[in-house]
């Protein structure tokens, strides 16, 4: 399968995930939408890397797929943070829209 | 080198030691042994300037080096002493009468405080160590250690009774306007060291044919000027009258064996360049001679018996100033020497009438002291004859010499010169008939105080009377005494160069013995009818409240120069350091600085407004700026 | 001596003050850190004149040292001790214990922060005059003003915060452009190989690749200006000097002998260790502005000096003028006036040191320094009116005090280049005596007033510290030749730069 398939899906799910975090407002869809682009960005690394494959050295461009369980480890923590500061916001303030968050202007 | 002549350093170095024991010691020693120590060092050091001098005399000269003041690859400076006939005729001078005023001022002074006392005669054995370094140096920056040197003694003594605003007024202005010559002084030893690289005098002199004219007049011009403000000529002699604000015997040290001399002596010292810049010799000798009218008709209208001395030294260093503008260097040393004898005289005198009058300075209320001190009065006649220019008075023949010399330059020289010495006669008559003749005009409590000096003061004067008196007969000109002139001879290898110079150039003449008969007659029957008309008409002075008018008001407040230069210069120079400082430094530099302060403020808080605090506005700004960054990754 | 001794001097007088400092945060007494501090600075002073007495005086790489310390990108830990560097070192070796002696009395809050940073500052200024590596002396060079920077904000007078936030924005502006101008000139450098040949770096920041970079004319003129700005900032030259007389009335008193002592000399340093030799096409072609900038900061500051009525103002302008005198003599390459500079630098720390000094012992016992509040002082205190007056006359340049060789050769020079500029630079010794002396008649001579009536003489260790001031002027003033000879091969390697 050429890789073109694969960089078209990936540029479509971030696509998703930008117009997402621009039009939402709450923090749990944002969050959701990132993790798409997250994704996406993982998608392609997964799939340059099998492009990048050698026959006779079956281990080359495996670099890349390791990568990306490192990403998927880092984005769980993430999300545990993330989650955590979104529940603690809607426990303050009983929200989850950003457009009340607008406290970083002063 | 064993030269004999080795030993010169102690002669500055003497004082120097006084300087330090009665300075350190001040607190410690008593007034007699500080009188000892301050008053000894100068008599050993005169002792052995004696001894010089026969050295010199027999022919031995030297220039003695001792270390290396300044040794870099481009500028070598030896701390060098020259000992020649000129210098050895200064170091006589300045210790000589630098002794007898030591001597004087332990009594004169008795009065300050121990610590007090003590710290006059650190300062007047500095002053002398200046003076010493000045004239044996043997390069122009040695001389300029000692030039700079009495500036600052004069400036420590002048301010002496610090107390007084007025007094440290002018020690300041003493030293700044000494600081104006000091400018030209420099620059012109710069001068000397980019064309020739090296200051010593020898060297110099050797070399002077490498110099262009420019280069030349240039250099003897600064020098002048250097002149001009250490000797007290116009436009710079306002701080010469200023200086009496300090105690007498500085007065005398000042006006005549130290300070103001040294503008002669720099200009006798550098003779061959001098006769080499014809325009410079005649500038000399008209401010020379403007300097001695002008300090002549002031000295007319003063009162105060110290002021009238100063403006009259100021004249006579007009005249010696003249003496070196129309090229008669030895005429010129030669009224340095008699004038220090019947300058210190005059002043030590004065001085003496001072304490008698119990601090009494203005004539107008003395009068008739004659009968009380015999002593002064004999003296201080005689002080003011040898002014007058009286025969045989030693005054008489050193003018003389350059009134002839200016003759046989131009005669208008002459005419104002001798015009001249009719007002000095005239106004030293009219300062002693004031003192001594006539009656006593002052209070009853100073009449009953009028006393003879002690000792320590009148020996010195009755010393200096006899020099006064004698002093001139070493400088008898050719007419009355073939070989009479044994100053000229003795002086003769220092103007040597010079002297040739002149003889190739043709332009030296000598007058006829008829003319020369005529001229000093005419000088002195002029000076005697104006000496005993002032005697005559001010030892009848009665004290009027009538004010001055016309020419005498101006006169009495001395032309209003010090006015003219305050309104001319001060004034202007003050209120543009405010201009400066008021609008340029705090409006348009700082103001620039701090504008650029806030400008970065304002357009921060500008740009602030950009932060909406809206995530998603920060989201979009991100996401289009990316885009822009592919779009001109991709297309551009 | 041994050549093993010799090449830890540099090292020795900059990591005993760093670690000396550093120690001081630990101490608790006040007593004991002022105790240590001095104890520490007096053992710098004899590092420093160990370092002159056997140390070899050779020319620059002489006792260069190198260690390694940014390999791959051609940076290393090289110091070296030329005369120039001798002569600074010994005098920041030599200021510190008189500041310290002088200001025993003075009480600070959090005393071992303070005399920490002192030391500190110490170290960083022994670091910029040793330093032979471009970012080595970016880097002391900013260790030498951040402490200051804290001195001034926490222990300054009441405008201390707007004082100080001038000067670190004055300099700062200046340091980073300055470090464009390293970071360009890195560029342009060879690479660098090990003995063997293999390459180890592609560019160096060591001082010898910096002097021998290729630079076009177009080239040396940018960087001239970003180097120069620098400099002049720190020196100051006109009209980049307004941070000085802010700051210096704001300092506490012992910064400000720092600041004025011995920093100002780091801008006069790095003109003739770095701009003179890299850019010498470029101070060919801009000699004429930066002198005239210089002499007219010169009679400018004089002028505005004779207007100040705070005694640390005043003496904040004399030093502009007096530097000044110094930038313009550089820029005009004479030998003579190089070897003026040389030996002025060291004197022009001395004697403002000790005009600080008096200011200082006047304004700890009355509480003001205005002119014209003050009167008849020589009457209550004439032991300090008498040392006054020897410095004071030293700063005018008087012979036989330390200055006046300095001066003479520094304006010998600058008429070689051009007489008219030694005219309008002489001025200023007409100038320099009307406020100096207007300074000592309105403020020691008269009447005393009712505040200085309850003025007391200074004390021993006063006296002591203003008394090393007068020797020092003594003894460079009557035999100034030691000094000139150390620093004598500098200035050749100099000048021939420029022949």
């Amino acid at each position: 399968m050429p890789i073109n398939y694969y960089i078209f899906l990936a540029l479509a799910l971030f696509c998703i995930g930008i117009i997402g975090v621009l039009t939402r407002r709450n923090a749990i869809i944002i969050f959701m939408c990132i993790e798409l682009m997250l994704n996406a960005a993982n998608l392609l690394l997964v799939a340059f890397s099998k492009m990048h494959v050698d026959v006779n050295q079956p281990t080359a461009g495996s670099d890349a797929q390791i990568f990306v369980f490192f990403i998927m480890v880092v984005a769980a923590a993430e999300v545990s943070v993330g989650l955590a500061i979104i529940v603690m916001l809607y426990r303050n303030i009983h929200s989850v829209d950003v457009n009340f968050l607008n406290r970083l202007k002063n | 080198m064993s030269n004999t002549l080795q030993i010169v350093w102690l002669i500055p170095f003497l004082p120097l030691i006084g300087f330090l024991v009665n300075g350190l010691g001040r607190k410690q020693l008593s007034k007699t042994l500080v009188g000892i120590i301050g008053s000894g060092v100068i008599l050993a050091s005169f002792l052995i300037s004696v001894f010089v001098f026969l050295q010199v005399k027999n022919g031995n000269t030297a220039v003695v080096n001792y270390f290396d003041f300044i040794n870099t690859a481009s500028l070598k400076v030896g701390f060098n002493f020259q000992i020649d006939q000129l210098s050895s005729i200064f170091l006589l001078i300045i210790t000589g009468i630098g002794f007898l005023i030591h001597v004087y001022s332990t009594s004169y002074m008795h009065e300050e405080d121990s610590k007090d006392f003590a710290k006059f005669f650190a300062y007047l054995n500095l002053f002398i160590f200046s003076m010493l370094l000045l004239v044996m140096g043997g390069n122009y920056i040695i001389m300029f250690i000692g030039w700079e040197g009495v500036g600052l003694c004069s400036y420590l003594l002048i301010g002496f009774w610090f107390k007084d605003a007025n007094n440290t007024a002018a020690a300041n202005k003493a030293f700044i306007m000494n600081r104006i010559g000091d400018f030209g002084f420099l620059l012109a030893v710069f001068w000397l060291i980019a064309k020739l690289g090296t200051t010593d005098y020898h060297a110099v002199f050797e070399n002077v044919s490498k110099l262009s004219a420019t280069d030349i007049t240039g250099i003897t011009m600064l020098l002048f000027l250097g002149a001009i403000g250490k000797s007290a000529q116009i436009p710079l002699y306002t701080w010469l009258p200023d200086a009496m604000a300090g105690p007498t015997p500085v007065s005398a040290l000042i006006h005549a064996a130290t300070m103001v001399t040294a503008g002669i002596y720099m200009i006798a010292r550098s003779n061959i360049l001098f006769t080499m810049a014809p325009a410079t010799q005649a500038l000399i000798a008209v401010i020379g001679l403007a300097t001695a009218v002008v300090a002549a008709t002031i000295a007319l209208k003063q009162n105060d018996i110290k002021k009238v001395l100063a403006y009259s030294t100021v004249s006579q260093l007009g005249y010696m100033f003249l003496g070196l503008g129309v090229g008669a260097y030895t005429g010129a040393v030669f009224h340095v020497m008699t004038h220090a004898f019947f300058k210190a005289l005059l002043f030590l005198g004065a001085g003496s009438v001072i304490h008698a009058m119990g601090g009494e300075q203005d004539m107008r209320k003395m009068g008739g002291l004659k009968k009380y001190m015999g002593i002064t009065h004999i003296t201080f006649l005689l002080g003011c004859l040898a002014i007058a220019g009286m025969p045989p008075f030693s005054g008489f023949f050193s003018k003389d010499e350059i009134l002839a010399a200016a003759f046989t330059k131009n005669p208008i020289y002459w005419g104002v010169g001798v015009l001249t010495a009719f007002m000095t006669a005239f106004y030293m008559f009219r300062l002693y008939g004031m003192t001594f003749l006539g009656k006593f005009r002052g209070t009853h409590d100073q009449e009953h105080h009028l006393h003879e000096s002690p000792l320590a003061i009148t020996i010195p004067l009755i010393i200096l009377a006899i020099l006064a008196f004698v002093g001139g007969w070493v400088g008898i000109p050719e007419v009355f005494m073939h070989g009479g002139h044994r100053l000229e001879a003795f002086l003769e290898p220092i103007f040597a160069q010079s002297n040739i110079l002149v003889a190739t150039l043709g332009e030296k003449q000598e007058l006829s013995h008829t003319t020369e008969y005529a001229l000093m007659a005419t000088s002195v029957i002029g000076a005697l009818i104006a000496l005993l008309y002032a005697a005559n008409k001010f030892s009848k002075y009665q004290a009027s409240t009538q004010e001055e008018t016309g020419i005498g008001r101006v006169l009495a407040n001395k032309w209003y120069v010090d006015e003219i230069y305050d309104a001319v210069i001060v004034k202007p120079l003050k209120s543009f350091s405010g201009f400066l400082n008021n609008i340029i430094e705090k409006k348009a530099i700082d103001g620039f600085v701090n504008g650029v302060g806030r400008a970065v403020n304002y357009g921060s808080r500008q740009i602030r407004l950009l932060q909406t605090g809206q995530v998603s506005a920060y989201m979009l700004l991100m996401v289009v700026a990316i885009l822009i960054l592919f779009i001109i990754q991709l297309f551009l | 001596m041994d050549q093993n001794i010799s090449v830890t001097f540099p090292h020795a007088l900059i990591f005993f003050p760093l670690l000396a400092g550093l120690i001081t945060f630990l101490f608790k007494k006040d007593a004991a850190v002022k105790s240590w501090a001095l104890l520490s600075s007096i053992i710098t002073l004899c590092i420093s004149l160990a370092s002159i007495v056997y140390a070899s005086n050779k020319a620059l790489s002489g006792l260069a040292f190198n260690y390694e310390w940014l390999k791959y990108i051609g940076a290393s830990f090289s110091v070296s001790l030329d005369g120039m560097g001798r002569v600074l070192t010994l005098l920041t070796a030599i200021s510190f214990p008189i500041i310290f002696v002088a200001t025993y009395t003075n009480t600070y809050k959090n005393a071992n922060i303070f005399y920490g940073l002192m030391l500190l500052t110490q170290a960083g200024l022994m670091g910029v005059f040793l330093a032979s590596d471009a970012l080595l002396f970016y880097f002391f060079w900013e260790l030498a003003i951040i402490p200051v920077y804290f001195l001034c904000s926490r222990w300054g007078g009441e405008k201390r915060i707007q004082a100080t936030f001038k000067f670190f924005i004055y300099t700062f502006t200046g340091s980073l452009l300055m470090l464009v101008g390293i970071i360009y000139m890195y560029l342009q450098t060879a690479p660098v190989h090990d003995v063997a040949g293999t390459l180890v770096s592609e560019h160096s920041f060591a001082l010898n690749y910096f002097y021998e970079a290729q630079l076009s004319q177009t080239q040396q003129n940018w960087l001239f200006w970003l180097f120069f700005i620098a400099f002049a900032v720190k020196m100051p030259v006109f009209p980049f000097h307004t941070w000085q007389p802010d700051t210096y009335e704001q300092s506490p008193t012992s910064v400000t002998m720092v600041l004025s002592g011995i920093m100002v000399k780091m801008g006069l340093f790095g003109v003739m260790r770095w701009l003179l030799p890299m850019f010498p096409l470029a101070v060919a072609k801009f000699d004429n502005i930066a002198i005239i900038l210089s002499i007219t900061g010169i009679v400018y500051a004089s002028l505005i000096a004779t207007k100040q009525d705070d005694l640390k103002r005043l003496v904040a302008y004399s030093s502009i003028a007096h530097i000044g005198l110094m930038s313009a003599t550089i820029f005009a390459t004479k030998q003579i006036g190089l070897e003026g500079v040389m030996i002025q630098m060291f004197n022009h720390g001395i004697n403002i040191i000790g005009l600080w000094i008096v200011i200082d012992l006047i304004e700890k016992q009355l509480g003001v320094r205005k002119i014209s509040q003050l009167s008849g002082v020589a009457h209550k205190a004439p032991i300090l009116t008498i040392l006054l007056v020897v410095i004071a006359f030293a700063n005018i340049a008087l012979p036989l005090t330390n200055a006046f060789v300095g001066e003479f050769m520094m304006f010998s020079g600058l008429f070689q280049f051009n007489t008219w500029y030694a005219v309008i630079a002489l001025l200023s010794i007409i100038l320099a005596a009307v406020y100096t002396l207007n300074m000592v008649q309105k403020v020691f001579y008269g009447e005393t007033n009712a505040l200085t009536a309850t003025l007391k003489e200074i004390t021993v260790s006063q006296q002591i510290a203003l008394s090393i001031v007068v020797v020092a002027i003594f003894l460079t003033g009557i035999y100034p030749q030691p000094i000139l000879n150390l620093t004598k091969d500098t200035v050749a390697a100099l000048v021939t730069k420029f022949k």
